[in-house]
């Protein structure tokens, strides 16, 4: 691995600090699937157990996790775009793409706030059982991640505009697509098997 | 990178339409299929497993040349999704199987806690 800065190749790449920063987050990402498996097995393992609360079947409703869903879904594919517009080198195509993700993540992080209030109203909350408690902490871990991650594009923007695309930039911006494909992964398997069986079982 | 170059990247339209009919497919086996509900699982879960797959592979550049073809990305992810379905099935298989909640204790205490619930419901 070279020491010197390479001429050719996706800007972040070119240094091996960047390389380097690039291999750390994916080492973070394979922890946090770990993370979401332990509070997935929770949830596995306490489902059904609603005490005096609704039942899940009762409150899901697949109309607005499709919403969210399809919103999620989409913000990873313009979250993609924008890092395709950073290797053509524009910043403008950049920080549009990434701006339309973000908006796409503010609506699921609404949809999912409306979500919360509306079953806290039905009696579902954080302490009416243990289905319920493992519920909102899969979903608001998610939710959370979401939450970081919006924040974090945004000082990312911020410096961008101060900066322009550098090797430390571009590689920030790519790091943070990974973080946000991997929330549509997460979110994927909480749509899976928190939701669509839910409504099955 | 050459495909860097092009103005729509083909691969990520092609994941993005991909992921769309599998989540349309997933919800439509769930709500509106008459399947048996073990056949819905197992299928959700597969249809689930290929959308990561689609993400990891079509937009989180998994295997591109620069990160080493991928070899750590890859071994991340393969060990991290093999020790979550450990750990979601394990606990599953100590915690949850052979014992059915809904009808949990002998006979005589189940009847017990129908009664009281009764009680409660018309308590109420």
């Amino acid at each position: 691995m070279a020491a010197e800065e390479l001429k050719t190749g996706p800007l972040e790449y070119r240094t091996q600090e960047g390389q380097m920063g690039i291999m750390g987050f994916w080492i973070f990402l394979g922890a946090e699937v770990v993370l979401f498996s332990t509070l997935f097995a929770t949830y596995a393992v306490l489902f059904g157990r609603t005490a005096d609360a609704p039942h899940p079947g009762e409150l899901f409703e697949p109309g607005i996790v499709l919403i969210m869903t399809f919103l999620l879904l989409t913000s990873s594919f313009t979250c993609g775009l924008a890092i395709h517009e950073m290797r053509r080198g524009s910043v403008k195509g950049l920080t549009i793409w990434m701006a339309i993700t973000l908006a796409l993540g503010l609506g699921f992080l609404g949809f999912e706030i409306y979500e919360f209030v509306h079953y806290a109203h039905e009696g579902a909350t954080i302490q009416s059982s243990a289905f319920w408690s493992a519920f909102f902490i899969l979903a608001g871990t998610h939710g959370l991640h979401v939450t970081l991650g919006i924040g974090w594009a945004i000082l990312l923007l911020i410096q961008i505009k101060q900066r322009g695309l550098t090797n430390v930039t571009s590689r920030k911006f790519f790091i943070i697509s990974l973080y946000w494909h991997f929330l549509d992964v997460i979110w994927i398997f909480i749509f899976t098997s928190v939701y669509l069986i839910g409504m099955v079982i | 990178m050459a495909n860097s170059k092009k103005r729509v990247p083909m691969n990520h339209v092609i994941g993005f339409v991909l992921s769309l009919v599998m989540t349309l497919v997933a919800a439509w086996a769930a709500i509106g299929s008459d399947l048996p509900v073990t056949w819905i699982i197992i299928g959700i879960m597969i249809l689930a497993l290929l959308q990561a797959g689609v993400q990891l592979f079509m937009f989180m550049h998994v295997t591109e040349a620069e990160s080493g073809n991928g070899h750590v990305p890859w071994n991340m992810m393969f060990h991290g999704f093999a020790l979550a379905g450990i750990i979601v099935a394990g606990s599953l298989f100590t915690m949850s199987f052979g014992f059915d909640h809904d009808h949990g204790g002998g006979g005589g205490d189940h009847q017990q806690h129908e009664e009281q619930e009764q009680q409660d419901h018309s308590g109420h």
